[in-house]
């Protein structure tokens, strides 16, 4: 692997001609909008375990996340899901004493390896929180702009502009906050500010985009105004959905993973993975069929 | 070696990382380049090569991690430096503080520091009237405070009603305002007012130091009473307990330890206290124990004295003012480490 | 009330409950916790009542009958001057320094050093003020000396390092720098306390979206804190406008009106001169200290009340 201090060469073309420093982050800006935008990727786990400290959290999850699907993670509480998405995005680290063991791949790049920046894996993989997290202290347009801020120095404000409005219009909110753009983000309703944070997860132009129980704080109109977005998006991205509400995971993934605990105390495990029609109708596994038909969770 | 993908906007996904060792390396470079050019130029000091070497550093960093790790790294890896830097900045007065205070005052530790007054000892003498002064004038201080404040804390939490309440809380923060030697001359013209200039005495220190107690206790107590849960009061009152007794009973003694330990906190702070009374009790060198007669001595304006008028033997008085320092300081850590201890010791869980 | 049938044991036991015995027992506390409230009220105002009323004489004697032939005004003017040029710049120094300790403790060092870091800068509190006043000028003052001499040398067309500098250190830059020193446990516990509680989740996306660390810092942690440094910053700056004893040991004070921190003459704060003077003033002239005592009373209770309005004013706006 590579040694430190080392700098990677470049293999193959760069893309649409800006060049940079090898292993920099973020002097690029996000290729200007495509027609199709097909970026996504595949996402594969090899035997992930996690740890918080000595607790052994979750054991050896093995799947394929395939591009251009959503796919949903669906199990009762406490059973290792939330944690596994966060390992997908390298922010299971972030937490004091957490650790990971095993592969995770984006394309067939491990996100884990030596030289990784977890700043780049989190450019590239986003992440869309339960509670909406706009930054209060930010107009909408801040707030949607606030990855291109950070990740691309200097833009012309006429691109910057582009790109926000395309990805307010990529969360369906274009039409109802267009009028207030410097307005606070925190002035927005519940499922508006859930868009709002998905508009600012799509602008750096993620391939992957993890979703933790989006819906759970929000009512039911604004829920199924976020699951048809969801729907919409997946042209353009991979979505891997963290939801415990199992209707929600059949109506709008196209493969659902099952994870469960045998005890409390012993860590969670991928139990099923599938799409999700079989999974609902015809699982292979007893626990599956007894969880998604309600005999417990 | 893995493929490199070709993500959207050239972004790479792995690229160099500095070792860990960098910063301490690269400060450690700074600390002996500095170092040597400050030789060189003939005024090297350690303090002056520390701090010009925390400026170097944060360049050498950036250009480093700029390089080999990218702009946004860089900014990082040297906002991180430069705030450690400010923590070492903050705690190299104080170890240097305590450093010299240790250095200075020990010399003028001796058996005459701790048993003699100064009355009459040209150039010597000692510094027990002062102790005695400092513990007499703090212990009046306390027990006209305590037993005000704790009831005053006890009113807002449990009885106050709007407007009492809230102008009490009001002018408490108000009170915790008051400059120290704005309260000596309160203390002072209070005193002046009843029994004509001139009047110095211990008693006069001690309102003094209890108009800057009084706020704190009452701050302290207030949080912990806040903290006794209501269902430990409910379940007492639901007893038919009357509610005075509810609070002599079951509320105090649940809150006892923080109250204490509030207590000594609060002496903590005001026994190092000059100027309130540098204005109210006069500087005299014979020993006197009680408040209410005359002039008394304590610690703080004895080092105060000692310095400013040194005897014939400048460095002897000198160093009976680091020594009175040195006891006045030791003092204030053990009533700090003893709060924390005593609280440990006694607070009740309450789950 | 009406009577209670004490021939049942129920009837016994509610008489000797609701009996006079424990109405006045409550009554008997809770008016000896009313009076403690309004004894703190009455303290209060007696402060003001009595600097005051002791203070008034000066205030209303013309120029010939006080010392010095000034007015209060032009007495107390260079002493108000010199009382906010030191607690200025203590603050100015001490806010960046007390954001980045805080910062330093809630997010650099590991989490389990948090309490003990906090405990050291804590303990520059504690540390009584005349102690600091002798390691100003005895430690601190020397060592001092070099850097004002570079700073005459190489700053010196700015006003405030014209020198020429002191040969003792004994200047208002030294003296501001050990104000700095004791209000920056004050500022900085209220920056932890600020920062430590910056909402996980407005952290966490910063970080989701691919920010550094110091980049979510100033995107989260910088914001949500900022009322409550400013806050912070007034009420370290209150307290530095009071200090008396560090200050009047240190500066060598000549009453003059300047800006210049680095030279031999410097202005005097409104405690200092107190300190300085009152132990052998009398008639008038204890007064009139008395009168600056009142000035220093005001300032620092406009300092403090301004404190609170930027808090009640952020919390309110919310």
């Amino acid at each position: 692997m590579l040694g430190a201090g080392t700098k990677r060469t470049e293999e193959g073309a760069a893309v649409s001609g800006d060049t940079e420093a090898a292993g920099s982050t973020g002097t690029a800006a996000p290729a200007p909008p495509a027609a199709d935008g097909t970026a996504a990727r595949t996402i594969e786990a090899r035997d992930v375990n996690l740890f918080y400290g000595g607790f052994h959290a979750v054991e050896g999850v093995t799947m394929t996340v395939e591009p251009n699907k959503v796919t949903a993670l669906i199990g009762s509480s406490g059973c290792g899901k939330t944690t596994f998405l966060r390992s997908l995005n390298r922010m299971h680290e972030l937490t004091p004493g957490a650790t990971v063991k095993g592969d995770v791949t984006l394309d067939g790049e491990d996100i884990y390896a030596a030289g990784v920046d977890p700043v780049a894996v989190r450019r590239l993989i986003g992440m869309v929180f339960q509670q909406p997290n706009p930054f209060p202290t930010m107009s909408i347009y801040d707030n949607v702009a606030a990855g291109l801020n950070l990740n691309v120095g200097r833009m012309r404000k006429a691109d910057k502009d582009a790109i926000v409005e395309r990805s307010l219009r990529g969360a369906n909110l274009w039409e109802e906050v267009k009028d207030r753009l410097d307005k606070p983000g925190s002035g927005l309703s519940g499922g508006q500010q859930q868009r709002l944070c998905i508009a600012r997860a799509i602008a750096v132009e993620p391939e992957v985009l993890l979703m933790d129980e989006p819906c759970s704080a929000l009512d039911p109109v604004a829920t199924l105004a976020v699951e048809d977005l969801i729907g919409e998006l997946k042209s353009k991205y991979t979505i891997v959905i963290v939801t415990h509400n199992m209707q929600q995971a059949s109506r709008a993934s196209d493969r659902t993973a099952f994870f469960n605990l045998e005890e409390s105390g012993k860590p969670g495990r991928l139990v099923e993975i599938g799409p999700t029609e079989t999974i609902f109708t015809n699982p292979t596994q007893k626990a599956t069929e007894d969880y998604v038909s309600g005999r417990f969770g | 070696m893995a493929a490199i993908s070709q993500h959207p906007g050239g972004v790479k996904l792995a690229g160099g990382i500095l070792p860990k060792w960098a910063p301490y390396g690269v400060y450690g470079g700074s600390f002996v380049l500095v170092g040597a050019v400050l030789a060189a130029a003939g005024s090297f000091t350690v303090a002056l090569t520390l701090a010009l070497s925390v400026l170097v550093a944060c360049a050498g960093i950036y250009a480093w991690s700029r390089a080999v790790e990218g702009p946004r790294r860089a900014v990082d890896r040297t906002m991180t430096m430069l705030i450690v830097a400010a923590f070492a900045l903050a705690m190299i007065p104080l170890a240097s503080l305590i450093f010299e205070v240790v250095k200075r005052g020990v010399p003028g530790l001796s058996w005459e520091f701790f048993t003699e007054d100064s009355r009459g000892k040209i150039g010597g003498g000692g510094a027990a009237h002062a102790i005695v002064g400092t513990l007499v004038i703090t212990g009046v201080a306390v027990v006209i405070s305590v037993p005000i404040g704790l009831m005053a804390a006890i009113y807002m939490n449990e009885y106050g009603t709007g407007k009492l309440r809230r102008a009490l809380t009001f002018f408490v923060d108000v009170m915790t305002g008051i400059p120290s030697i704005v309260a000596g001359l309160f203390a002072f013209a209070l005193f002046e007012l009843f029994f004509g200039p001139g009047i110095r005495l211990g008693v006069m220190g001690s309102v003094a130091l209890t108009v800057l107690m009084i706020p704190i206790v009452i701050r302290s107590a207030e949080e912990v009473l806040k903290i006794v849960p209501n269902h430990l009061r409910e379940a007492a009152y639901a007893l038919g307990t009357p509610k005075w007794k509810t609070i002599t009973k079951v509320v105090l003694p649940t809150a006892f330890a923080g109250l204490v330990t509030g207590v000594m906190i609060a002496t903590a702070r005001i026994i190092g206290e000059t100027a309130p009374l540098l204005v109210t009790t006069g500087v005299v060198d014979s020993m006197n124990a009680d408040p209410f007669n005359g002039r008394m001595q304590n610690l703080a304006v004895y080092a105060y004295n000692e310095y400013r008028s040194p005897g014939v033997m400048k460095q002897a008085s000198y160093d009976r003012a680091w020594a009175a320092a040195l006891v006045l300081i030791a003092i204030v850590m053990i009533l700090n480490v003893a709060a924390r201890l005593v609280y440990r010791r006694y607070k009740t869980e309450i789950r | 009330m009406a009577s209670v049938d004490t021939t049942t044991n129920a009837g016994q036991l509610l008489a000797a409950a609701s009996g006079g015995r424990r109405r006045r027992g409550d009554r008997v506390f809770s008016n000896v916790a009313v009076i403690a409230a309004v004894t703190i009220l009455a303290l209060l105002a007696g402060v003001a009542i009595f600097l005051v009323s002791e203070g008034m004489p000066a205030l209303t004697a013309n120029a010939s009958e006080l010392p010095g032939g000034e007015t209060f005004i032009e007495y107390v003017a260079p002493l108000a001057f010199g009382t906010l040029v030191a607690a200025t710049f203590a603050a100015i120094v001490a806010v960046p320094l007390a954001v980045a300790v805080a910062l330093f403790i809630t997010h650099i060092a590991p989490a389990r050093l948090a309490l003990a870091l906090g405990f050291l800068v804590d303990l520059l509190a504690a540390i009584p003020s005349i102690i600091y006043g002798l390691w100003g000028i005895f430690v601190l003052g020397p060592a001092a000396v070099p850097v004002l001499k570079w700073l005459e040398e190489n700053l010196g067309w700015i006003p405030f390092f014209e020198g020429p500098a002191s040969a003792t250190g004994r200047t208002m830059f030294v003296a501001g720098l050990v104000l700095a020193l004791m209000i920056l446990p004050i500022v900085s516990a209220i920056a932890r306390e600020a920062f430590a509680q910056t909402p996980r989740k407005q952290m966490e996306g910063a970080q989701a979206l691919g920010a550094t660390r110091w980049e979510m810092i100033r995107m989260t942690v910088l914001p949500f804190g900022k009322s409550s440094v400013i806050s912070g910053a007034m009420l370290g700056l209150g307290r530095a406008l009071g200090e008396t004893m560090a200050v009047t040991i240190i500066l060598s004070a000549s009453g003059v009106v300047t800006f210049n921190l680095i030279s031999q003459a410097n202005p005097s704060t409104i405690a200092a001169n107190i300190a300085l003077n009152f132990p052998e003033s009398s008639g008038l002239r204890v007064n009139l200290l008395i009168a600056t005592g009142l000035v220093l009373f005001l300032i620092t209770l406009l300092t403090n009340f301004a404190a609170r309005a930027i808090i009640a004013r952020q919390q309110g706006g919310e």
